[in-house]
């Protein structure tokens, strides 16, 4: 038990650290990093909850694809982000009011709240069985209309991606596979007689 | 010291803030305001699954994941018409991006 | 009969005005003055048989019912008796006349239908009030005698100035039915009744009554005739509203004739001898009556003195005329006002007739000062005029009553108005006495200037100082124009269409007076009025004035005499009379060239302050506060609103972001304080 309070305050700490820089880094890149770094942390405290599948999950989507694509967008694109950064000072005051305004409402919620006070199941309450093949169960069973939707979003999401972002540049040489396919010997294959000493 | 659900809401509700000042601080970063946003959804996503841990009801985890692969869409989706957007206008500051403006 | 006499009129209006393009220009005249022949024949023949009758009840023809309301019920119905035959003979007569003398007068204007269309509207109208009921007819008539007023005024509507003229006349006469109105209102109230019958049998019970008014009280009956009196003033253009009238000669020429000369102006002067049985138990009344006649005789001559445009002049003389019928009805001798309304149609008529030759014949010229020498070149149109002229200035012979119709008629309220013994008849005698040497005057300056001499000798004449120093070169313009005007147009008489109807008329202006004499004011007075007018039983005015002295019977023949010799004298004679006259009093001459400055007054008491609210309600009234909180106002908030709302869309991304994050914080604390627990 106390272990697992430890890691919760090393988890917290470092997720909140790593949010924060990931808002006040002056370098996209480094932002990108610390938000990598904060997905790790959260998948951890998924951990601590028990929700072995989805802190993986986490780990396998954000860090390996979603920050990765950050990533990958912020070094391919040539922006100056000095530049962008200006004005962060401007809307510091109103945005710091903001935001304390709405964290002190939910610190207030967070206190007050007296619906459980049992400490949280470390381990998945459906008994023998893991977290993920109790997800599983459930996913596969109960909301396996949501399941696929969530697959036809990201289906969505690939075709729309893939359509925002294809260019097809002139004067490219291109693979055109069905063209290969159509090759016949009549198209393919000229055949010539060449005259002796004479040549083409 | 037992780590309760107040512990997680709080540490949440941190998390968002965090992520509201973000987008509103780096009103001129357009790639920072997705991250922020993937920092809110992240918030968002601790809240059901400690609830869910707390009920003892999988039901959280199962929309906790469905938020992810949202999340995951957007991030795409919105990266994409970042792309799209640089290559024809240059640029992705903000300040540029008020096609809608009346 | 009587249906007949008023409705053809009508039959004729409808079918030239509604179907006046189909059927053609030459249709329309004839089946308009058609009609109205067999009115005016009909309107004879009802002279007779009324006036030489020995029915003592006057004859109520029904028509139909129109309201019934309560105790007010009012009913179309045709009153007749002897007063209502004398005006149906003068409308109808002077109507056909007029119908007539258009043909060849309006030949050339195109739109001819609309003109016989609107004499015939005016013809019904008059008829209509001449031959009402009850009040709220005669209302009626009077104000469609006032419309066809109006359009006939404005009939050439591409003028300007006969619009104004036209919303001139329109609006004066508003003041006067004003009072009108309110003197209908009040007889209801005091006898319960608008019908003549009940009001005249009730009139005696209500002598004594008073009203309480503006905190004090009144002679009821006094109140009610002064108020129906000044629905007389305006429609008879009398002193302080007779401003339109000399306006209203923009009109065609016929029209003044028939409307401005003999028949509508006239209403006023029947109006009040149709309720003599009111206005002679109201001595107070009548004395207003007497005072306002012989003042206008008085003023309008005056002015009629300096007027160089030949209708005005006439205009003026009417305005004068008409006059003389109010201090014979205010002096009590209501036959002596009607009697001279008889007289006054047929030579005011032939007057205004004879002026539209002589324009004809000018090309349209009516300044008299480019006319002249004309007795040679439109000698019909001279005589005619010399008869008209003759029976206006009263021309007879003194002591008999032998004379020209203006002599017998005219020269009777004269001594009539010496006799009488009620208030302000002895101003009245003064001042009519006076207006028949200035009638002298003017009629025969307006003869001069037209027919003798030579063309243009006036083109320099006095009058045209009148304007200051530039009166030599304003002189030669009109010289100038007159030469032009008549290089290539020769002037000729008029049409045998227009000289027939001056030679009927002139007929009239002959023997009206010697002829009707002993019916209308003589010995036969009691059987041919019979109950038709009210004379009270001390009242003997037509007895005591032939009694008078014979220096009063003398008087207007003296009076006419000077005026002739004067004008005779300065127009003739010594031609440069006028211009040393007018150069040795300049204000006098110019009061009165600018009719006593009363147009002048008028615009600066009424005209501008009305424009100057008129413009207040509209800038301030309908402009700011209806329009302002009205439709501009909510537009303009709209506008202001949906520009507030594209403000609001700014197209930045931070922006929405930001609105949404204060809805997330205000939605939060709505939860957490204020909504569900």
């Amino acid at each position: 038990m106390q272990a697992q309070a430890v890691f919760f305050w090393i988890f917290a700490a470092a997720l909140v650290a790593s949010a924060l820089a990931v808002v006040s880094a002056r370098n996209p890149v480094h932002s990108v990093l610390f938000l990598i770094l904060a997905f790790v942390d959260a998948a951890g405290l998924f951990l601590l909850m028990g929700a072995e599948f989805l802190g993986m999950i986490l780990v396998v989507v954000y860090v390996g694809a979603v920050a990765v694509l950050f990533l990958f967008v912020v070094m391919l694109l040539d922006v100056d982000f000095a530049e962008l950064k200006q004005g962060f000072v401007r809307y510091l005051p109103i945005g710091a009011v903001i935001a304390l305004f709405v964290a002190g409402e939910l610190g207030y919620v967070a206190v007050t709240w007296n619906g459980s006070p049992t400490p949280a199941a470390a381990a998945a309450p459906t008994g023998s069985l893991t977290n993920t093949a109790a997800l599983g169960r459930v996913l596969y069973t109960h909301y396996f209309y949501f399941f696929q939707a969530a697959g036809m979003i990201l289906l969505t999401a690939m075709i729309g991606a893939i359509v925002l972002t294809l260019r097809h540049k002139p004067g490219v040489k291109r693979q055109n596979i069905a063209a290969q396919v159509a090759r016949t010997p009549a198209t393919g294959v000229e055949l010539r007689k060449v005259p002796s000493r004479a040549g083409l | 010291m037992v780590i309760g659900l107040a512990h997680y809401l709080t540490l949440a509700a941190i998390l968002f803030t965090i992520g509201v000042a973000g987008i509103i601080l780096n009103h001129k970063n357009i790639i920072v305001i997705l991250m922020s946003v993937e920092l809110i959804l992240l918030a968002v996503n601790i809240n059901l699954v400690a609830f869910s841990t707390q009920s003892g009801d999988l039901t959280g985890q199962v929309f906790a994941l469905l938020i992810l692969t949202v999340a995951a869409a957007e991030a795409a989706i919105g990266l994409a018409v970042l792309v799209a957007y640089y290559r024809n206008r240059g640029s992705i500051a903000v300040d540029d991006i008020n096609a809608l403006k009346g | 009969m009587y249906d007949l006499i008023v409705f053809l009129p009508l039959l004729g209006f409808l079918i030239a005005g509604l179907f006046g393009r189909q059927i053609g220009v030459r249709a329309s005249e004839l089946t308009t003055t058609g009609l109205l022949a067999v009115s005016a024949l009909l309107a004879w023949v009802a002279f007779f048989s009324v006036g030489l009758s020995h029915d003592e009840q006057a004859l109520v023809v029904p028509v139909a019912n129109w309201l019934t309301s309560g105790k007010l019920a009012v009913a179309w119905a045709l009153r007749i008796d002897t007063l209502t035959a004398v005006m149906l003979v003068v409308v109808g007569t002077v109507s056909f006349l007029v119908h007539v003398y258009s043909i060849g007068y309006m030949a050339e204007d195109p739109s001819r239908p609309r003109f016989f269309a609107y004499l015939s509207l005016f013809t019904f109208a008059m008829l209509m009030l001449v031959t009402a009921d009850n009040l709220v007819q005669m209302f009626f008539g009077w104000e469609g005698v006032g419309l066809a007023s109006y359009l006939l005024i404005g009939f050439w509507y591409d003028r300007p100035a006969a619009n104004a003229a036209a919303i001139k006349a329109f609006v004066v006469n508003r003041v006067g039915d004003f009072g009108f109105a309110l003197g209908i209102f009040l007889v209801f109230v005091l006898t319960g009744s608008v019908g003549f019958e009940q009001i005249f049998a009730a009139a005696p019970g209500i002598a004594g009554k008073t009203i309480h008014l503006w905190g004090f009280d009144g002679d009821a009956l006094t109140v009610a005739c002064l108020l129906l009196f000044m629905g007389a003033m305006g429609k008879s253009a009398q002193f302080l509203l007779h401003t339109w009238l000399p306006d209203a000669m923009e009109g065609p020429t016929p029209v003044s004739a028939l409307i401005h000369a003999a028949t509508m102006v006239t209403a006023g002067v029947f109006m009040v001898a149709r309720l003599s049985p009111l206005f002679d138990l109201a001595p107070v009344a009548l004395a207003v009556v007497t005072i306002v006649g012989a003042t206008t005789a008085f003023f309008a001559a005056t002015v009629g003195l300096v007027q160089n445009d030949i209708k005005r002049v006439i205009a003026y003389s009417t305005c004068s005329q008409l006059g003389y019928m109010f201090v014979g009805l205010g002096v009590g001798g209501y036959s002596l006002g009607i009697f001279h309304l008889f007289t006054h149609a047929f030579f005011k008529a032939l007057l205004f007739l004879c002026a539209g030759s002589v324009i004809t014949a000018m090309h349209h010229e009516q300044d008299m000062r480019a006319m002249g020498g004309l007795r040679k070149e439109i000698p019909v149109t001279f005589w005619m005029m010399m008869i008209g002229t003759l029976a206006l200035t009263g021309v007879g012979i003194p002591f008999t009553s032998i004379g020209f119709a203006g002599f017998v008629s005219k020269d009777a309220i004269i001594e009539a108005s010496y006799a009488s013994t009620g208030f302000g008849a002895t101003y009245a005698f003064v001042c009519v006495t006076l207006a028949a040497a200035l009638t002298a005057f003017y009629s025969w300056r307006l003869v001069f200037m037209t027919f003798f001499g030579q063309r243009g000798d006036w083109a320099a004449s006095p009058q045209a100082v009148a304007h200051g120093h530039d009166g030599h070169a304003h002189g030669d313009d009109h010289a100038h124009s007159d030469d032009h005007g008549h290089g290539d147009h020769a002037v000729r008489d008029s049409p045998q269409v227009m000289l027939v109807p001056l030679g009927v008329l002139a007929l009239g202006a002959v023997v009206a007076g010697v002829a009707f004499r002993y019916w209308f004011i003589g010995g036969g007075y009691e059987g041919f009025w019979k109950h038709a007018l009210f004379v009270g039983s001390d009242n003997k005015i037509l007895e005591t004035m032939e009694h008078v002295p014979a220096i009063v019977s003398l008087a207007p023949t003296l009076m006419m005499l000077i005026g002739f010799a004067v004008a005779y004298y300065m127009y003739i004679v010594d031609r440069r009379a006028p211009k040393a006259l007018a150069d040795a009093n300049p204000a006098l001459y110019r009061f009165l060239l600018n009719k006593w400055y009363f147009d002048e007054l008028y615009d600066f008491l009424f005209v501008r302050p009305a424009f100057r609210i008129g413009r207040a309600f509209w800038k301030g009234g309908d402009g700011a506060l209806i329009d302002g909180l009205g439709p501009d106002g909510i537009s303009a908030r709209v506008l202001d609103f949906a520009r507030g709302a594209v403000r609001l869309q700014t197209g930045y991304v931070y922006h929405y972001a930001f609105a949404m994050l204060l809805g997330v914080a205000i939605i939060a604390t709505w939860y957490l304080f204020g909504g569900i627990r």
